[in-house]
């Protein structure tokens, strides 16, 4: 969570994105600026009241004049800044990055219980992947479906952590983490152990309306069927981390 | 203790030594141990006993590995020493039989070859000299010696004062003027800092960090104090890779020592200043060697790297402001301070001051650690220092910088080693590791033995790194198999863009290098290996797969 800085020492700042001048408080990143005015840029780890992760590199934008990449979502407005969010070379690189995504891992949206609902499957419409020139992985992980009411399909993972961040820091339990390294990085509850034997879950379920993809999804549910709500989120932040 | 009494202790140390008619001195670094090392240590104590005209002792790392395990014996009165190579324990009778009568023929090893006589030591100045396991080895060669009186009679902008004169630059790889990083964190306010001396040298073939802490690590004590002094920091952390037991052993016994003699600790030299370093263990992660990834592994957390800004001299170790400096800037920092920065400065080029320690590895004849000044030719060190390529094989290409450096073929032999021409070229400085290839390496495998490097290291923190390492090594290795095409070597070349652009780490932002530096240089190596080299390159875009 980017601390925010106390009511007497913020000062605004001015800048321009996609040459649009827009004002900013000093301790806004360009993403959340971004947002406030209604420019759109893609992303996919980042989560409105959860800790700043930086890793999916889809919300980088370009610095005019120097060409400069950087993360808008950890990466704070500053005066006289000039961020061009879409540029070609932008558009390349997501499209690129969206293509190893779907490559990585089983991505078949046909089957899929978030197909219609799904922010990969948005991420691909919006940086215009119609199809993917990298080989796919096709390696198979395993599904946990120990849980009473909720099942983790370790095909569909995208690795945005968004899990293991509002387990922490919203409920406070803890019990998701990452194990392996690399292409072997995983989500994991507890140490390892299945879903349903975690002594630190509370069944909130928080995890799951978070999910961007159909990694994390309640039992019962078909193609398409998964929907999700993620509102309690900006509340239940605000109150976490009320000084 | 204070400086008259450091001196003393110095004097006493030296004259003691003195007693000595002879002194012979075993390297005892890790590579000649691996060569036996310590059984011709073993042998030459048990033959001479209790005599006290002969010394025996452990040394450090005397540098021309090749040759190891290397014995060097000195008489006193007479500067010169005789070096003998390939000692095993047996020879140790022949070896005390012949102490100030002639040299041994079959084991003499002369050091009046380039790769002595061209070398230049400043951080390696004690190594193969000095014990590393004795305190009073060191402080009798001056150490210590820039601690105490920079406690005593310098203040922390004079040392900073002393450091920017040398224009040290970060021996990492980066490159950073390590005058302004240390600036930095002395600008910060708060009462807490911390001062870490990044040890966990991963590149693949580079030995430089580890001969320094096995060699002299007291050097690097003294270093991060007086880096603590300068910044304001009360607590030090070494970060050291588990791979390299022996430095452990070493740095641990140097700290115990320093501590011992006030050194280290409360109230050093009775002023205000006070200063403890911890060792913290690498568990085989080259991430941990990007300083975000090593911050959040002592910490205990998972070593992967978070977005920079903040850096760490604004919000460091559990979020206080840290300095984090390489094993060999830390090294330069005592006979910087002893000796003046201007001193320091007149060595090397204009931009890149000061020596470089480079670990030669691969095919060349002088396999070891060599010191050089800055601004000294590739072809310099890699014929002249380092011998040539063995065998009358012709040289092809020399790689710096390990997975995030590049291969330099003969064409660059003739540039100066600085940072900044090592970059234009397509390569990096580095750490130091300095890989010479023949004529019998492929250049494709060389790319894909790096990428698989980068792979198997990638944290999985960010997409373009650990997808796109994955990737990129499975184009390689189709390459390399005969089986690529056209459009694979395309889109190769896209993932390179993307990867080094798009990653969230120098560690995925620079794995394409060896990839981009072996296309750049050796890009018919790469075509030849096509299947469909004859034809014309087709699109990148072709469909291959629907979604």
């Amino acid at each position: 969570m980017m601390k925010q800085a106390t009511a007497s020492q913020i000062r605004v700042v001015t800048l321009k994105i996609n040459d649009r001048d827009v004002t900013a408080r000093e301790d806004e990143t360009i993403l959340q600026v971004a947002r406030e005015n209604g420019i759109r840029i893609p992303s996919l780890c980042y989560v409105e009241g959860l800790s700043v992760w930086g890793a999916c590199r889809l919300c980088m934008v370009e610095f005019a004049g120097d060409h400069r990449l950087v993360a808008a979502c950890s990466t704070r407005a500053a005066e006289g800044m000039e961020v061009l969010t879409h540029t070609d070379r932008l558009r390349r690189y997501r499209r690129m990055i969206v293509e190893l995504l779907f490559a990585e891992r089983n991505h078949v949206c046909a089957v899929c219980v978030s197909n219609g609902r799904c922010e990969l499957q948005n991420l691909a419409t919006e940086c215009g992947v119609d199809h993917v020139r990298v080989p796919y992985r096709t390696a198979v992980y395993h599904v946990d479906a120990s849980h009473d009411w909720f099942r983790v399909d370790h095909n569909r993972c995208v690795l945005c952590t968004r899990c293991v961040r509002v387990c922490d820091e919203i409920e406070g339990a803890h019990t998701w983490d990452l194990m392996g390294r690399g292409m072997n990085c995983q989500v994991i509850t507890d140490l390892h152990k299945p879903w349903g034997e975690s002594k630190s879950c509370t069944g909130c379920g928080k995890c799951v309306q978070l999910c961007p993809t159909g990694a994390l999804v309640r039992h019962g549910t078909s193609a398409g069927e998964m929907e999700r709500d993620a509102d309690f989120l900006p509340y239940l932040s605000r109150m976490r981390h009320a000084e | 203790m204070q400086l008259d009494e450091l001196n003393e202790l110095a004097t006493k140390v030296q004259q003691a030594q003195q007693a000595c008619d002879h002194v012979v001195r075993v390297c005892m670094a890790a590579s000649c141990q691996s060569s036996g090392a310590a059984a011709v240590l073993e042998s030459l104590r048990s033959k001479t006993g209790d005599c006290q005209h002969v010394c025996v002792h452990g040394a450090g790392c005397m540098g021309l590995c090749a040759a190891g395990p290397l014995v060097e014996v000195s008489q006193r009165g007479r500067a010169e020493t005789v070096l003998y190579q390939h000692v095993t324990a047996d020879d140790a009778d022949d070896l005390l039989a012949h102490l100030g009568g002639p040299v041994i023929q079959r084991l003499h090893c002369p050091t009046d070859i380039p790769f002595f006589a061209r070398q230049q030591k400043i951080v390696l100045e004690n190594s193969g000299i000095i014990d590393p396991e004795q305190i009073d080895h060191y402080i009798a060669a001056e150490g210590y010696q820039a601690l105490v009186t920079a406690l005593t009679e310098m203040s922390p902008a004079e040392v900073l004062r002393e450091v920017d004169a040398s224009g040290l630059r970060g021996r990492g790889g980066g490159g950073y003027p390590a005058a302004l990083k240390w600036a930095t964190v002395a600008k910060m306010p708060g009462e807490q800092k911390f001062v870490i001396c990044n040890a966990d040298e991963g590149d693949p073939g580079a030995f430089m960090d580890r001969a320094v802490l096995e060699s002299d690590p007291h050097r690097v004590i003294e270093g991060m104090a007086l880096a603590a002094y300068a910044v304001g920091a009360s607590h030090g952390f070494v970060y050291v890779r588990a791979e390299y037991p022996l430095a452990i052993e070493r740095l641990t016994t140097a700290i115990r020592q320093a501590t011992k003699y006030g050194l280290l600790g409360s109230n050093i030299c009775d002023t205000r200043f006070s200063f403890d370093i911890e060792i913290r263990l690498g568990a085989g992660a080259f991430v941990c060697g990007e300083e975000t990834a090593l911050m959040a592994s002592i910490e205990g957390g998972r070593g992967q790297p978070r977005p920079r800004p903040p850096y760490p001299a604004q919000s460091g170790l559990w979020g206080y402001p840290t300095l984090i400096n390489n094993v060999e800037t830390l090294a330069n920092i005592p006979p910087i301070l002893r000796r003046g920065g201007a001193w320091f400065a007149t060595i090397g080029t204009e931009k890149s001051k000061g020596t470089k320690v480079f670990a030669l590895a691969g095919r060349i004849c002088n396999t070891g650690l060599i010191e050089v000044p800055m601004g000294i030719t590739l072809r310099d060190i890699v014929f002249t220092i380092g011998g040539g390529v063995p065998d009358a094989a012709r040289f092809k290409a020399v790689q710096t910088g390990g997975p995030s450096g590049g291969c330099l073929p003969e064409q660059f032999l003739d540039l100066p080693v600085d940072y900044d021409t090592l970059r234009q070229v397509g390569s990096i400085m580095g750490s130091g590791g300095m890989i010479v290839m023949d004529q019998t390496s492929s250049m494709v495998d060389v790319a894909r033995y790096f990428m698989e490097f980068c792979m198997d290291e990638s944290c999985g923190k960010c997409i373009p790194c650990r997808a796109g390492t994955h990737q990129m090594h499975e184009l390689l290795a189709k390459i390399a198999r005969g089986q690529g095409t056209c459009r694979d070597l395309a889109l190769l070349e896209e993932l390179c863009e993307v990867v080094s652009a798009m990653s969230l780490c120098g560690l995925g932002q620079t794995a394409p290098n060896p990839v981009l530096s072996t296309l750049r240089h050796f890009r018919e190596e790469y075509l030849v290996k096509l299947q469909d080299r004859d034809t014309a390159a087709a699109p990148v875009d072709a469909p291959e797969t629907a979604s």
